[in-house]
């Protein structure tokens, strides 16, 4: 595991919170995915070791949460809300967008790694549906115009790069 | 012996039956004892309580109390305290018994949820019963003959899953079969101490796994397809062989060590299918190991001994061996701690009738802490109770490689305690070696040594041994006869025939009996009952005991006359050595 050492250190003292090793499973795999962009296959023996576990008892956890990848996802990450009012709203259509922009499919990584668009439940935001979640940045009333504006945001930021 | 405490007992009312439990007793098992049977799938006695398959929903209650002055409420219209129901089913499994719990089990509200749980349970369950090895013993047909509704409301597509994974060299796995009760995972965890299944994914994805590139190999592996309540979890080696319905069912005792684990052996028309644990709560609880479980495959090898001759012949001519060497210690008997204890009780008596020496061949390997002892003789301590040997045999030195049953690396046991006999035959003293079932050159004598006697050898299969000797005895193996083994507690079990053994083998007994009667001219008795009769009279610590009554799960003999004897076992499941364990020297 390649780790950061700031996602090392991290790790080391979010164990001492809790009074069994056990417990500290959840976290440990968020820092990992926060750090690694997903969790890759020897998370769970690394996990596992750490906490002094079974590799399976990591690898049950991991399978049962459906937000831990493990695969890897694209530069930036987004999420387009498809619950009731986004849908009513044309979340559908701000998805459809994005794909078209990029030339990608939900769910897959865009060609050149940029962005993955992910078609997820709801993001609480249902006021100003459709919403959309870029990594971390909540975007509101994001229509096909709004969508393709965001995605021209998104691109020029990877050409500077 | 001393007394176990009294527990502590609670009255509970169960289905209307009181009945006194010890304390901690869940709902099942006190159901149990008013035979009363509480459907269930993850609950195993022996395993820890999860409460994830929801089958053994029951009702139950406790005495009203007023809450002011803590006095039970008498209904006015029976006149006998009232009850407050919990208006919600709630598990068996891991409902423990409390003063005055009262308990229904058949309820319109019981009948509803078990019918509710069986339902979803057999949502994404295959109907393949037909070709499903688990039919006839699994819970899930059984129980859905109870409480299932016979027809199914499930319009939709079945769950897919893998079938056929290999989880490991013995273990295979049906994942469309699976209903997730996890006693399988509990198991590898608890008991194995090898955690190596799981659960993947949720809800109705989940499914069983082994982690990836690891394996379910364990020596204990097979009993998690003896506790799948379906027939997820088959045994490779008997998928598909036979329908548990045709097979006889015959109490045994598991001889690779000195734990005498209880095993049933299933056989149908002479053949043996399987070998499965016997529940005996102070030996081996519900489990038993997979070397254990393939020692039956021996029976039909192709180098079992078969007699050309006629056995009196063979006896004559042992008879007249026997006169040549009259002279006392010319003739030394080698006993066995695989013999059971009436043949080492005839053994000792021909040794005594030739005058001759005996000795054991001991057989030392690793212990597991589980049901793997040290000693990997099944009835050294019978041979010192019938007063065969008065020690104990020496520790051979050269661990001799060993094929284990399983095919994985070889164990190493040793195999040796004949140094003494050795010595014997380099001076020329001893000129006979009777050797039950023993191989000599495995257990420590050199082929020239062995060449400057004359063997007469009683066994089972070929050896080293059969071949040099002299008069061959083809015997029977543990499967073939009766008889007892007393296992490292001391305890006194019995083992009975399953199969028929093969033509020209004749029963150990009756050929000691009859080399017995040649050696000393005064007729021997040859079957348990009468050899019991004798056994009882002339050893003490079977001085009450006969074949006939010695119960299923065994009698503990006294054992005090061998208590400072060094014995190589370490601490199993349920046993714990009196002295340390003697170290093994490498």
């Amino acid at each position: 595991m390649n780790l950061k050492p700031a996602t090392l250190h991290s790790i080391d003292e979010v164990i001492t919170h809790y009074p069994v090793k056990r417990s500290a499973t959840l976290p440990l795999l968020h820092l990992i995915q926060e750090d690694v962009g997903y969790l890759p296959p020897e998370t769970c023996e690394w996990v596992a070791a750490k906490l002094e576990l079974q590799p399976i008892n990591v690898l049950e956890v991991i399978t049962f949460y459906p937000m831990f990848r493990q695969k890897p996802i694209g530069r930036r990450h987004i999420k387009v809300c498809r619950t009731l009012s986004c849908a009513l709203l044309g979340g559908y259509k701000t998805c459809e967008q994005f794909e078209k922009e990029f030339n990608t499919h939900r769910g897959e990584v865009s060609p050149g790694g940029e962005v993955t668009i992910d078609f997820v439940e709801c993001l609480a935001s249902c006021g100003t549906a459709p919403v959309v979640l870029i990594d971390d940045d909540l975007h509101e009333k994001v229509d096909c115009a709004k969508a393709k504006q965001l995605s021209d945001q998104i691109k020029a930021e990877a050409k500077k790069r | 012996m001393i007394a176990p405490p009294k527990p502590d007992l609670v009255t509970v009312n169960i289905d209307g039956k009181e009945i006194a439990v010890p304390k901690g007793t869940n709902v099942i098992e006190a159901a149990r004892l008013v035979n009363v049977d509480v459907p269930h799938y993850c609950y195993h006695p022996k395993l820890t309580i999860v409460g994830n398959c929801r089958m053994c929903l029951i009702e139950m209650g406790m005495p009203a109390v007023d809450p002011a002055t803590k006095a039970p409420i008498i209904d006015p219209v029976t006149g006998k305290p009232k009850i407050n129901w919990i208006p919600r089913p709630q598990i068996g499994c891991g409902t423990n018994v409390s003063p005055g719990l009262h308990v229904k089990t058949t309820s319109p509200m019981v009948k509803d949820a078990r019918e509710g749980v069986m339902e979803f349970l057999l949502i994404n369950h295959p109907l393949d019963c037909p070709i499903c090895d688990q039919a006839g013993e699994c819970k899930l047909q059984e129980q859905s003959t109870g409480y299932g509704r016979g027809y199914s409301r499930f319009v939709e597509q079945k769950n897919v899953k893998p079938k056929r994974t290999q989880l490991g060299p013995r273990v295979t796995l049906d994942d469309e079969r699976c209903i997730l009760c996890s006693r399988c995972i509990r198991f590898s965890k608890e008991i194995a101490k090898d955690d190596v299944l799981g659960f993947v994914d949720r809800g109705s994805y989940s499914t069983l796994t082994c982690f990836p590139g690891k394996q379910l190999a364990n020596n204990y592996s097979l009993n998690t397809v003896d506790i799948c309540p379906v027939g997820a979890l088959t045994s490779t080696d008997f998928r598909f062989k036979m329908r548990v319905w045709f097979l006889k069912q015959t109490n045994s005792i598991d001889t690779e060590t000195s734990v005498g684990a209880n095993t049933v052996v299933w056989s149908r028309e002479g053949q043996i299918y399987r070998l499965t644990p016997r529940r005996n709560d102070d030996v081996n609880d519900t489990w038993m190991p997979d070397s254990g479980r393939e020692l039956f495959k021996s029976v039909m090898s192709a180098d079992r001994l078969a007699a050309t001759t006629h056995l009196d012949a063979r006896v004559a001519q042992a008879a007249e061996l026997f006169n040549l060497n009259a002279s006392a210690g010319s003739i030394a008997v080698v006993g066995s701690g695989r013999s059971s204890v009436e043949e080492q009780f005839l053994t000792k008596k021909l040794a005594a009738a030739l005058k001759a020496s005996t000795q054991l061949v001991s057989r030392v390997g690793q212990g597991d802490q589980l049901l793997i002892s040290a000693d990997r003789n099944p009835n050294v301590r019978g041979a010192l109770v019938t007063g065969l040997i008065s020690k104990l045999p020496k520790i051979g030195d050269a661990p001799a490689a060993s094929r284990s049953a399983n095919g994985d690396a070889a164990v190493p046991i040793r195999t040796g305690g004949l140094t003494d006999l050795a010595a014997s035959i380099d001076a020329g003293k001893v000129k006979v070696v009777v050797s039950i079932g023993e191989d000599l050159v495995a257990a420590g004598l050199t082929a020239a040594q062995l060449a400057k006697v004359s063997v007469v050898y009683l066994g089972t299969h070929a050896n080293t041994s059969s071949a040099a000797a002299k008069i061959v005895f083809p015997t029977l193996s543990v499967f073939e006869k009766n008889g007892t083994f007393v296992n490292q507690q001391f305890r006194l079990q019995k083992f009975a025939k399953a199969v028929p053994g093969p033509q020209g083998a004749t029963d150990d007994l009756i050929v000691l009996a009859k080399l017995t009667a040649a050696a000393s001219s005064a007729a021997m008795a040859s079957d348990l009952g009468s050899l019991w009769k004798l056994i009882s009279a002339e050893v003490p610590a079977f001085a009450t005991t006969s074949y006939a009554q010695l119960p299923e799960t065994g009698i503990l003999i006294d054992a005090t006359p061998f208590a400072a004897l060094p014995f190589v076992e370490g601490e199993t499941l349920h046993y714990k050595p009196a002295a340390p364990a003697v170290a093994l020297t490498p």
